[in-house]
């Protein structure tokens, strides 16, 4: 079978490992009860460096032939999408009724199943939350076969155990992601940005808590961080009712002390920074001034990224040789972590790849648990093995 | 399980978290035997009311040495006998550990034991201009672990979202006495998202010893709207206008004709005479945008014919409008001699269609139904009447409301939407989910509860050992013994 094309050729290539593209859950179930060997679940290949490089790859398992919208019930906000699909081409659809899945990651092409296993958001998430709130049923295949289902089409629906959530993030390690289960919301009809420069990280806390604390609404709060002397830019995004817009946009000016008004926001807005290491990092929402000291005080240079203000989450772009352990026990006040995004699967010529320790960081006391998990799913490792915090 | 064994437990129990909070008097038993779900009647061998965090922690680590099975309790008041205890086991009772442990208003953030009320989280929020959004009816009386347990919803779950939507957090004792963190004050913690699956866990997967809720800035503007329909029909055909026109309110709240008449008997609430349907739509937000959408709300019931359009005025408008919807549970007391809440879940748009079927199976039953909901999530909640000095009554009841969750599983909803499945609806479990569906599921419980200790007998349909897969590495995993495996 061959793969399909790839938006990001080579992040997933494994030297010598099979490829396979199931078009359907059976398909997919049939796939795994008839191999014995170790298991990449890829979609359109965009966050493949998001985990930790594979300890070994038998099949890479193409999710891009599970490319239908299965069920779309406008009236429910309820969509139910197989996990190739892209979420580009589900939002096309979607704004035709009027409706859309409140996820805007920024990854060109990305299909539902990546983001729901890299566990992927964007600038508004502040107001509608990430893949955990908003996806409300799921359907894997177990490593040995085993095709279940999670979750409903209804948004409220507490029957069983959740285990939407456990998949999410799980980057294909406790099974493969099949089909997805969403709840929508009805585009907003209008939108301004407020935008202003931000001076320095204690500005920057500033107005990130202002935000947070005032009764405004806004979708998203993003914040462009050029590194201490350069400062950044705040760019906060009104969606509603163009009166409220409108009205939203003039306090905000006041309540910041400044800003200019538009409707579109910045070029920067949304996107990743680009950089041979990018990080992730999160955060007790409050302590955003801190960690913009923290990336200012790497030595090499400064780090430049992107903040969700008020949500506690920022991407960077850190120097070439970054100690990513002093970095991760300089966030540990703040309940800090930093994981790595990006960079190949393979070590290049002789160097090692990266380790799941470098990837991920230390590992807490609910490990030996999550150890249980992955064995109770995966008993013989098969599925993304290694890939996860800790090497699972 | 030997009395000695029990016994033997009880004297550790007594010398480790203190005798005067280690009940083994039947008579003193007798109060915890059921939660909210009076119909099922379990008395514990022991339960133990913790002072603190610590004699939860030495509880369950006593109980896992001795192979005793335990139930966290928080406040009772459960709908679907969650908490209705093991007569083998212990019942822990958390609402000794009631202290706030921390209010950071610059995360957003409550930190709290399991068993603060989910009011206080509010209480202790608003000095800062904010709010803890889930509002369960019973927010002044349950518990904030109970919540976690069950992922309890509330009116205004439809615009902020349920318990899942707003832990950050929680401090876990595991089956077996290991203590974990899951989840924290930042989010995205590295690696499986573990709280996310506790959460609505029902008591299944460990005890919540300390819980990390996140609250939301108070609204600048709230305004509440009181409809009166002629039409159950009219009133379900409003709440999808509203829906269909992109507004997405804070609550939809609809009652049918009986449901009214019992609020009324109850409390006064003043809700519209001759009324087949009342809705309670909430907004809030930027007053602009409040002000535009309400608007636009007024205009869509009236289009449906709403014969009454109340707006409350001020804050004890608004009270009294959400006094006859929260109180409507209890108040169908004053008609019946005894009733029986369901909770079911359809897709929203399909309301008309289910509640004309509702209509229709309690006539050929016979019973009278209340129907008290969640329009906006289409989260019903049928309040089925009977007089439980009539024998055969209350079983019709109950036959009745599992007939309903029939009709939602076969809608494409669920069995339960907030109240949990507890011992109540596990039979129900096989008709939403395949055998491989709770299959998978019992891999989580074995994860965590390998020996089966933790509320053994809930959520899942039959019973069942772990460690019976082939191919499970774990070979010192004790759920392989059969002996220390789960009975149901
Ligand atoms: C009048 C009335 C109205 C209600 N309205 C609503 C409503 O609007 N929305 C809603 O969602 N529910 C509602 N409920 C149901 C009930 O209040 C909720 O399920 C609530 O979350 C239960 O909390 P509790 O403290 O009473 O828990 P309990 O009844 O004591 O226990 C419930 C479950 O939680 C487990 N548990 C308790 N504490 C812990 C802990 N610390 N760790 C692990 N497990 C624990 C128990 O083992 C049990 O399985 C209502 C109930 C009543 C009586």
């Amino acid at each position: 079978m061959a793969g399909p094309p790839h938006s990001a050729p080579g992040t997933h290539a494994w030297p010598g490992a099979a490829q396979a593209r199931p078009v359907s859950a059976a398909e997919t179930a049939d796939l795994l009860r008839g191999t014995r060997g170790t298991v990449l679940p890829v979609g359109a290949g965009t966050k493949t460096g998001w985990a930790a490089p594979p300890a070994s790859c038998d099949l890479v398992l193409h999710t891009g032939g599970l490319a239908r919208v299965t069920e779309y019930l406008p009236g429910d906000l309820v969509v139910v999408a197989e996990a190739g699909v892209p979420l580009g081409s589900l939002r096309q659809l979607l704004a035709e009724h009027g409706q859309m899945l409140a996820l805007d990651p920024p990854e060109a092409g990305a299909t539902l199943g990546g983001i729901v296993s890299a566990n992927a958001s964007g600038p508004r998430r502040l107001r509608y939350g990430t893949v955990r709130d908003l996806l409300i049923g799921v359907t894997v295949v177990l490593a040995d076969g085993t095709v279940a289902r999670a979750g409903g089409k209804v948004v409220k629906n507490v029957a069983g155990y959740d285990l939407g959530k456990l998949y999410t993030g799980a980057h294909g390690a406790l099974g493969v992601v099949v089909s997805t289960t969403w709840r929508l919301h009805p585009l907003p009809p209008a939108r301004a940005t407020v935008t202003l420069p931000v001076d320095d990280s204690e500005h920057a806390g500033r107005c990130a808590a202002r935000l947070a604390r005032s009764t405004l609404t806004p979708t998203a709060a993003e914040l462009r961080w050029d590194g201490a002397g350069a400062g950044g830019e705040l760019a906060v995004l009104f969606e509603s009712t163009a009166a409220s817009v409108r009205a939203q946009a003039r306090d905000a000016v006041t309540l910041l002390g400044g800003g200019s008004t538009g409707e579109e926001p910045p070029r920067w807005f949304g996107r990743r920074p680009e950089g041979e290491t990018v990080l992730r990092l999160a955060y007790a929402p409050s302590a955003l001034p801190r960690v913009l000291d923290a990336l200012d005080a790497l030595p090499g240079g400064p780090a430049r990224g992107t903040a969700s203000a008020c949500t506690g989450v920022a991407y960077a772009a850190v120097p070439p040789g970054t100690d990513l352990a002093a970095l991760r026990a300089a966030l540990a006040p703040y309940d800090g972590s930093a994981v790595v995004l990006g960079g190949p699967l393979t070590g290049a010529g002789s160097a090692p790849a990266r380790t799941a320790a470098e990837h991920w960081g230390p590992t807490g006391d609910s490990f030996p648990l999550m150890t249980r998990v992955k064995d109770r799913f995966d008993p013989e490792r098969r599925l993304s093995p290694g890939r996860l915090l800790g090497g699972l | 399980m030997t009395d000695a064994r029990i016994d033997l437990l009880a004297r550790r129990l007594r010398d480790r978290v203190g005798a005067a909070h280690v009940l083994t008097d039947p008579a003193q038993l007798r109060t915890y035997a059921c939660d909210g779900l009076a119909t099922v009647r379990v008395q514990p061998a022991v339960a133990v009311l913790a002072a603190d965090r610590d004699a939860v922690v030495t509880t369950v680590r006593l109980c896992a040495e001795a192979g005793v099975p335990f139930v966290a309790r928080g406040s009772g008041t459960g709908l679907s006998g969650g908490a209705v205890p093991v007569a083998d086991g212990v019942l822990i009772v958390l609402s000794r550990l009631r202290r706030i442990l921390a209010v950071e208003p610059d995360d957003a953030r409550v930190e709290v034991e399991p068993g603060v009320v989910n009011l206080w989280v509010t209480r202790e929020a608003a000095p800062h201009g904010q709010a803890y959004a889930p509002d369960p009816s019973s927010q002044q009386v349950c518990s904030i672990g109970g919540n976690v347990a069950e992922n309890a919803g509330g009116a205004h779950c439809l615009k902020y979202g349920f318990t899942v939507n707003h832990v950050t957090g929680a401090e876990v004792v595991l089956p077996d006495g290991e203590v974990v963190h899951l989840g924290g004050t930042a989010p995205e913690h590295p690696g499986l998202d573990l709280l996310g699956a506790f959460v609505g866990s029902e008591g299944t997967l460990g005890v919540a010893t300390r819980v990390t809720l996140r609250t939301v800035p108070a609204p600048e503007t709230v305004r509440t709207l009181l409809l009166g329909y002629r039409t159950v029909e009219a009133a379900a055909g409003t709440v999808s206008d509203v829906i269909a026109a992109g507004i997405v309110p804070a609550a939809v709240e609809m009652m049918d004709a009986l449901a009214i008449e019992a609020a009324e008997a109850a409390v006064r609430c003043g809700y519209p005479e001759g009324a087949a349907a009342v809705l309670v739509v909430e907004l809030d937000g930027p007053a602009a945008e409040v002000a535009e959408q309400f608007a636009q709300v007024l205009r869509l019931a009236e289009a449906r014919g709403a014969f009454e359009t109340r707006v409350a005025r001020d804050t004890a408008e608004r009270d009294l409008i959400w006094k006859g919807r929260k109180s409507a549970f209890a108040a169908v007391g004053r008609i019946s001699p005894a009733y029986y809440v369901q909770d079911g879940v359809i897709p929203r748009t399909r309301l008309p269609e289910i509640l004309t079927e509702i209509g229709r199976l309690a006539d050929g039953a016979g019973i009278r139904v209340a129907n008290v909901f969640h329009a906006g999530d289409g989260n019903l909640h049928p309040l089925i009447l009977f007089d439980d000095a009539v024998p055969g009554a209350e079983q019709a009841a109950e036959d009745l409301g599992f007939a309903i969750l029939d009709l939602c599983v076969d809608a494409g909803g669920s069995i339960t939407g907030e109240h949990g499945v507890g011992v109540e609806k596990k039979a129900k479990m096989a008709r939403q989910f395949t055998a491989d569906d709770l299959d998978t599921m019992h891999r989580l419980r074995c994860a965590f509860d390998p020996a089966g200790l933790a509320n053994p007998g809930k959520l899942f349909p039959t019973p069942r050992l772990c460690g019976e897969r082939p191919g499970v590495r774990t070979a010192d995993d004790p759920g392989r013994d059969p002996a220390l495996g789960e009975v149901f």
